[in-house]
C-alpha cells in the first residue's frame, strides 16, 4: 500500500502522483466514475496500474488517498 | 534547425559511449537520448533519478545540499545549523548568492555558517548535548532570529542522534519554531531528494501554524514559490506581479522569512517557479487549502508575456488589463535590447547542463536574443522535467541526464557549441578548450536574469562571454601559421 495523489490534470484528465518516488503519470482510465461510486482499477500511461477501494466521486481534487499496485513495478 | 542529423547524433552518443565498460555502457545509454518532439512521454527516450555509476564524474549534489542550500538555506530571519562536521556548512557558505535585505549577524542570517563542528568524541557518544547547547547560545548571541533549522549531515543518520527530541525541547524553552530535517546527504541519489525532506519539514513544522489566525487578505494575495533571488531574481519578478496589480505575499525563499511561509496558506495562487524543488509544498497546499499553483517561465520576453497572461487569467478583468499595460511598458525596452544584441548573437549554439528548471527554462530567453540550444541536460531532474523539456528543444537535439564530465567534454568538442551554459565546475574545463561558459547557476556572479529587467542583463552578460577579445589569442603566437595570424587580424 502506499500513499497516492489525484489531482485535475492542466489539460484535462486526471494524473496520478506517488509522492514516495516522485511519480508522476497521467491516469488513463478509472475503472468506476460515478457520483456514488468513484475509483477501483486506475490504469497509468506508463504502463502501471493501482487499485484504490471505490468511494463517493470526492467533491474537491486533489485528494490523497491509499493504493495498491497491480503487477510488477513501473518506471 | 539542428546541427546534427538524428543519426549522426545517434552515432555520436554510440561513439561516445565507446570506451566504457558493457555494464556501465549500457547503464549510460538509458540516460543519454536523441530529442524527438513527437515523444509525449520522457521515459521512452530517456531515464532519470537514477544512482550515478560509481566511477564516473557526476556534477551531482547532496540531500543536505537539496535542504540547505536550496530549500532552507535562503529564509533569512532563521538560523540554520548545519549539524554534523564543519566542513559541509562551510565549503557552501553564502556560494549560491541569495540576495536579501537585513543587517547579516543582527536579524538576518543568510551568509552566515552555524555549525556544530563535530569531533570524534561526538560521534562515539552522541552530538545531542552539543546541539543542544549550540541552541542555547545561539539565543544568547543571535537574540532576533526568528526561528531556528538543524540541518543533518551524513554521520547525524549514522549514529542515530534524536534531533527531533532536542529540537522539540528547545523550541519549548524559547517559545520559538526549531525544525529538525533529516536531510543526512546519503539519503537518495542526488539533492533531489533533499529538496522533497526540506518540502515534507517545511509542512510538518512550519505551514500550518498561523492556521485558523486572522489575516488581511485581497482577492489579489499570491505567492512566489521556487525563486531563491539568485542575483536578485525574485526582485525581478515581484516588481511584475505587483505592477500588474497582485499582492506578493510571500516569497518562497530568496529574500524570504519564516513569517511569510506560515502566511502562504492565506494566498488565492502559488506561482511557482522552480517546479523540481517545490512542486512537493505545492501540492500540498493545493490539496489542504485549495490554493492552485500554476507553473510560470520569466525568462526573456517571450516566456515573459506568456507566462503573465496566465497568471492575469486567474484574476478578474482590472487584472488582465494591468496586464497588458505591464506588457506594453515593457515592450519598447525589450525591442531596444533584442535590436542591439541580436544581430550580434543571431545563430550561435549553446549547450546546458544544469539544475533543476533551467536546462528547459532559459531556452526562450536564447532564442528571444536568435540562438540556439542544441543540447541540455539536468542533473537531477525527474521524468516529468523530461516530459516538459521535450516540447522545448528543437528535433534531433542532444539531451542528457546526470550526464559525465567525460561524456560532457565529449559533446562539446564534437558539437563544437559557441557557448557552454553550466557551473563553476566545468568553466574552466571549457575555457581552456576555447569555449566560453557563463554560469547558469549563479549567472556567474551577475544577475538578475528574471523578468524584464533581466533579460536586458542576461543579453548583455551573453554579448560579452562571446564578444570577449581572449578567444582570438587562444593559440600561442609561436604555433601561429601566417594563416592564422591574418584570420586573427582580420577579427
Amino acid at each position: 500500500m502506499a500513499n497516492i495523489m489525484i489531482r485535475q490534470a492542466e489539460h484535462g484528465g486526471l494524473s496520478f502522483y506517488l509522492p514516495k518516488r516522485d511519480l508522476e503519470a497521467s491516469i488513463e482510465s478509472i475503472e468506476f466514475d460515478t457520483p456514488e461510486k468513484w475509483g477501483g482499477e486506475l490504469k497509468l500511461d506508463n504502463g502501471g496500474a493501482y487499485y484504490i477501494e471505490p468511494i463517493a466521486r470526492p467533491p474537491r481534487l486533489p485528494i490523497s488517498l491509499r493504493a495498491r499496485r497491480l503487477g510488477a513495478a513501473e518506471d | 534547425m539542428a546541427v546534427l542529423t538524428r543519426d549522426e547524433t545517434d552515432a555520436l552518443i554510440a561513439e561516445v559511449l565507446e570506451v566504457y565498460p558493457e555494464k556501465a555502457k549500457k547503464d549510460r545509454a538509458k540516460h543519454l537520448a536523441v530529442n524527438d518532439q513527437s515523444v509525449e512521454q520522457s521515459k521512452k527516450c530517456i531515464t532519470s533519478n537514477r544512482k550515478s555509476l560509481p566511477g564516473v564524474m557526476t556534477i551531482r549534489g547532496c540531500a543536505y545540499a537539496g535542504s540547505k542550500g536550496v530549500v532552507w538555506g535562503p529564509i533569512k530571519d532563521m538560523i540554520h545549523i548545519s549539524h554534523g562536521p564543519v566542513g559541509c556548512g562551510q565549503y557552501s557558505r553564502a556560494g549560491r548568492r541569495n540576495y536579501y535585505v537585513g543587517t547579516t549577524g543582527v536579524d538576518s542570517f543568510g551568509t552566515m555558517n552555524f555549525t556544530s563542528d563535530f569531533q570524534e568524541k561526538d560521534i562515539v557518544f552522541g552530538g545531542d548535548k552539543k546541539l543542544a547547547k549550540l541552541i542555547e547560545e545561539i539565543e544568547g548571541l543571535f537574540p532576533l532570529n526568528k526561528g531556528i533549522s538543524v540541518q543533518s549531515e551524513c554521520p547525524i543518520g549514522l549514529i542515530g542522534d534524536d534531533i527531533e527530541a532536542v529540537s522539540k525541547k528547545a523550541s519549548a524553552s524559547f517559545d520559538k519554531p526549531v525544525v529538525p530535517v533529516r536531510c543526512e546527504g546519503f539519503r537518495g541519489v542526488s539533492q533531489s531528494l533533499g529538496h522533497h525532506i526540506a518540502n515534507d519539514a517545511i509542512r510538518d513544522w512550519v505551514l500550518d501554524k498561523r492556521d485558523g489566525q486572522p489575516h488581511e487578505s485581497t482577492p489579489y494575495d499570491v505567492a512566489i514559490i521556487g525563486d531563491y533571488n539568485i542575483g536578485g531574481d525574485a526582485w525581478a519578478t515581484r516588481i511584475l506581479l505587483e505592477e500588474m496589480g497582485l499582492r506578493v505575499v510571500a516569497q518562497w525563499s530568496g529574500d524570504g522569512t519564516l513569517a511569510e511561509m506560515m502566511n502562504t496558506p492565506k494566498v488565492k495562487l502559488n506561482l511557482l517557479h522552480c517546479y523540481r524543488s517545490m512542486n512537493y509544498i505545492s501540492r500540498h497546499m493545493e490539496e489542504k487549502y485549495g490554493i492552485p499553483y500554476m507553473e510560470y517561465n520569466f525568462f526573456g520576453p517571450t516566456k515573459i508575456i506568456e507566462s503573465l497572461r496566465k497568471i492575469a487569467a486567474f484574476f478578474d478583468d482590472s487584472i488582465k488589463e494591468k496586464c497588458e499595460q505591464v506588457i506594453a511598458r515593457y515592450q519598447p525596452m525589450m525591442d531596444e535590447i533584442i535590436a542591439k544584441y541580436r544581430p550580434r548573437l543571431e545563430g550561435k549554439k549553446v549547450m546546458l547542463y544544469v539544475g533543476g528548471l533551467r536546462p528547459r527554462h532559459v531556452i526562450g530567453a536564447y532564442e528571444d536574443l536568435g540562438m540556439e540550444v542544441i543540447g541540455t541536460g539536468y542533473e537531477f531532474g525527474h521524468n516529468d522535467d523530461y516530459d516538459r523539456t521535450i516540447k522545448e528543444m528543437g528535433d534531433a537535439t542532444l539531451l542528457y541526464d546526470d550526464v559525465t564530465g567525460f561524456e560532457l567534454e565529449e559533446f562539446v568538442k564534437r558539437l563544437k557549441p559557441d557557448m557552454v551554459g553550466s557551473g563553476i565546475k566545468e568553466k574552466y574545463i571549457f575555457q581552456k578548450m576555447g569555449i566560453p561558459l557563463r554560469q547558469m547557476h549563479s549567472w556567474d556572479y551577475s544577475g538578475p536574469y528574471h523578468g524584464y529587467d533581466g533579460f536586458a542583463i542576461f543579453a548583455r552578460d551573453m554579448d560579452i562571454a562571446l564578444a570577449n577579445p581572449v578567444w582570438h589569442n587562444m593559440t600561442p603566437p609561436w604555433k601561429k601559421t601566417s594563416d592564422a595570424e591574418n584570420e586573427a587580424i582580420a577579427a
